[in-house]
C-alpha cells in the first residue's frame, strides 16, 4: 500500500503493523465484511417471502396447502440448521445440473449416479468448467442465499402465522360490519396490524440470522472466517510478514465485530419498537 | 456383511470402538444408520452435561443480575451480553485456539481417599474444550429467561413468605426458586431443544474429530462426501434430531407437569419456539 512498505522486513513496530493490516490479503478480509453485509441485505426479501408464503399456506382453507405449510415450518424448526446449510447446497446444485443433463446431454444413456458418484456431462455443469472465477463465486454465494431463504422462512413463517393470529378478532368484525370484502380487511386491517405484533419475533429473528452469518463459511463462501483461519495461521520467513500463530486474535475480532453488530442492531430496533407501537393498544 | 455384523462393528465407533475403518466404497443404508446413530452418543452427551451444568451457573448468574450489588451485576451482565451477542460458530473457533495457546501443564488434586489428576492439553479436546463453551453459552441464554422470569415473580408471594417470618434460604427454596422454574419452563425447554441441535457445530468450528470420532452430523458429512448423495445420509441425521427433540419435548412436558402440579388450571405446556432458535 504505502512505500515505506516495499520492504517488509526492515519494518518495527507500528509501522510494521499498518503494513501488515494494509496488505491486499487484509483488503480482501475487509472486504469479505461487506460480503456478509450483502448477504444480510441480499436473504431479507426472499426470506420475507418464503415467511409470508409459509404463514399463509397455514391459514388456507385447502387442507394440502396447510399441511404442507405446517410440515415446512415443524421439520426445520425440528433439525438443527446446521444439518440444512450442509446439505441444501448439494441437493440443490445436484438438482440444478440432473435437469441441465437431462436436457442439454438426453443422448447420454448412463446413469448420473455410478456407484458413488455424481456424474453428468460437461455441459450440463453449473457453472461452465469455463467460465470465470466470478461465476463460480457468484453461483455458490447464490445457493447459500437459497439456503439462508428456506431456513429462515420457515422460522419467519411460524412468526408471521403467530402475528396474524395475534390481531384482536375485534378489529376484523369491524372491518367486515363496515363492509369491507374479506381482501379488504386483509390488506386495509389485518396486515398493517399484524406487523406491531410480528415485530419482536422479527427482531430476534434477526439476531439469529446475523449470527448464523459466520455458516457461510461451511458453504465454501470466502467469508470473514475463511480469511481470519487463512490470515491467522503461522507465517514462516518464507513470507514477508513473519509471524507465530494468530488467530485467536482474528478470531477475536470476529467476536468483537459481532457483538457489535447485534449492540447496535438492538438499539435500531428499540427505536422501531417505540414507533410501531404508537396508537396501538398493545401491552409491552 | 451383514446388518448385525455392521452394528456391532460401528455402533460404538464413535467412542473409539470397534472396527476403526471407516467404510469406504459400496456404502449401505444400515452402515449409514448405525455409523450416524454412534455419532449421536456425543451429541446426547454434550447436550445433557452442558445443561446440567447451564442449569446451575444460569440460576446464580440470573441471581446475580436480579438481587446482586453492582459487584455481582455487573460481571454477569456483561457475560451474558457477551455469549448472546456473538455467535457460537465463532466462540468454538476462538475458545479452540485460546486452548491451544494455553501452556501444557498437568495438574493434581490429593483427596485422600484418591488422586485427580488433570491436564490443560485436554481443553484442546473437544470432549472438555467444546463442552466448556458449550457450557458458557447455554448458561447466558438460560440465565437471561431466568432473569425475566424472577423478575416476574409475583411480589405478594415474596411478601407472603416473609409474612411467614421465613429466613432467606427457606424463601428462596421454597418460593422464589419454584415460581422461577415453572415460569421460566417453556421458554427454557426451547433452550435445551437448541442448545442439543448446536451440538452438531462443534466438529465444524474448530475443534477437530480426532481419530474420526465425530458426532452424527460428522459422520453424515462423511457420508455425504464420499456417496455424493446427500439425499441419504442428511435425512437420517435429521431424524435422528427429529427423535431427540420429541424426547426432550416429553421430558420437560413431564417436568412443566410436576411444576404446576398445584396450579388449577395448569396451563397446557406451550412451546414458544420463536424465543430462542438458534445463536
Amino acid at each position: 500500500m504505502f512505500e515505506i512498505c516495499a520492504d517488509p522486513r526492515s519494518l518495527e513496530g507500528l509501522t510494521w503493523l499498518s503494513c501488515y493490516l494494509t496488505t491486499p490479503k487484509h483488503s480482501a478480509m475487509y472486504f469479505s465484511i461487506l460480503t456478509v453485509l450483502g448477504m444480510l441485505l441480499a436473504v431479507v426479501p426472499p426470506i420475507l417471502m418464503l415467511g409470508f408464503a409459509g404463514a399463509l399456506a397455514r391459514r388456507s382453507k385447502i387442507a394440502p396447502i396447510r399441511w404442507f405449510g405446517l410440515g415446512y415450518t415443524s421439520i426445520v424448526r425440528g433439525v438443527p440448521d446446521i444439518v440444512f446449510f450442509l446439505f441444501f447446497p448439494i441437493a440443490l446444485d445436484q438438482a440444478v445440473e440432473y435437469i441441465r443433463h437431462k436436457i442439454k446431454c438426453s443422448d447420454v444413456l448412463e446413469p448420473i449416479y455410478q456407484g458413488n458418484d455424481f456424474v453428468v456431462c460437461q455441459a450440463a455443469k453449473m457453472p461452465l468448467g469455463t467460465s470465470d472465477q466470478f461465476y463460480h463465486e457468484a453461483w455458490g454465494f447464490s445457493l447459500a442465499v437459497i439456503t439462508f431463504a428456506i431456513v429462515f422462512g420457515a422460522f419467519t413463517a411460524n412468526t408471521l402465522h403467530g402475528a396474524l393470529n395475534a390481531v384482536p378478532k375485534g378489529q376484523l368484525e369491524t372491518a367486515r360490519a363496515f363492509g369491507m370484502s374479506e381482501r379488504q380487511t386483509f390488506w386495509r386491517v389485518h396486515m398493517p396490524q399484524m406487523w406491531v405484533y410480528a415485530l419482536p419475533g422479527l427482531s430476534n429473528l434477526w439476531m439469529i440470522l446475523i449470527k448464523a452469518t459466520p455458516l457461510l463459511f461451511l458453504l465454501g463462501v470466502k467469508d470473514i472466517v475463511y480469511w481470519a483461519k487463512e490470515l491467522g495461521s503461522m507465517k514462516t520467513q518464507v513470507y514477508a510478514y513473519a509471524h507465530p500463530d494468530w488467530r485467536v486474535w482474528y478470531f477475536l475480532a470476529l467476536l468483537v465485530f459481532y457483538l457489535f453488530l447485534t449492540w447496535i442492531s438492538q438499539r435500531v430496533f428499540d427505536r422501531i419498537f417505540a414507533r410501531a407501537s404508537r396508537g396501538m393498544a398493545v401491552a409491552t | 456383511m451383514s446388518c448385525a455384523q455392521t452394528f456391532s462393528d460401528y455402533a460404538f465407533r464413535s467412542l473409539g470402538y470397534g472396527e476403526r475403518l471407516l467404510p469406504k466404497t459400496d456404502i449401505t443404508f444400515c452402515e449409514q444408520v448405525v455409523l450416524i446413530g454412534s455419532g449421536m452418543i456425543w451429541n446426547v452427551y454434550f447436550g445433557v452435561l452442558a445443561i446440567i451444568f447451564g442449569f446451575i451457573f444460569a440460576t446464580a448468574l440470573a441471581f446475580a443480575r436480579v438481587n446482586g450489588g453492582a459487584v455481582l451485576r455487573w460481571p454477569a451482565d456483561i457475560f451474558v451480553f457477551v455469549f448472546r451477542g456473538s455467535p457460537l460458530f465463532i466462540q468454538f473457533f476462538f475458545a479452540y485456539e485460546l486452548f491451544v495457546q494455553i501452556p501444557r501443564m498437568g495438574f493434581e488434586w490429593d483427596l485422600g481417599f484418591m488422586v485427580l489428576s488433570a491436564q490443560t492439553s485436554w481443553l484442546t479436546k473437544a470432549w472438555l474444550g467444546a463442552l466448556v463453551v458449550l457450557f458458557l453459552n447455554t448458561s447466558a441464554y438460560s440465565a437471561e429467561i431466568f432473569t425475566g422470569a424472577l423478575r416476574a415473580v409475583p411480589k405478594g408471594d415474596v411478601e407472603a413468605a416473609n409474612a411467614f417470618g421465613m429466613n432467606g434460604r427457606t424463601k428462596f427454596r421454597r418460593i422464589v426458586f419454584p415460581t422461577m422454574l415453572r415460569l421460566a419452563w417453556p421458554s427454557y425447554s426451547n433452550e435445551a431443544i437448541f442448545l442439543f441441535h448446536s451440538t452438531a457445530l462443534i466438529f465444524f468450528s474448530g475443534f477437530p474429530a480426532w481419530r474420526r470420532k465425530g458426532d452424527g452430523l460428522y459422520y453424515a458429512n462423511y457420508f455425504a462426501e464420499n456417496t455424493f448423495n446427500p439425499f441419504v445420509a442428511y435425512p437420517i441425521v435429521a431424524v435422528y434430531f427429529i427423535l431427540l427433540t420429541l424426547l426432550i419435548v416429553g421430558f420437560f412436558g413431564l417436568v412443566n407437569k410436576r411444576l404446576n402440579k398445584h396450579i388449577p388450571d395448569a396451563p397446557k405446556v406451550k412451546f414458544r419456539f420463536a424465543t430462542v432458535i438458534g445463536r
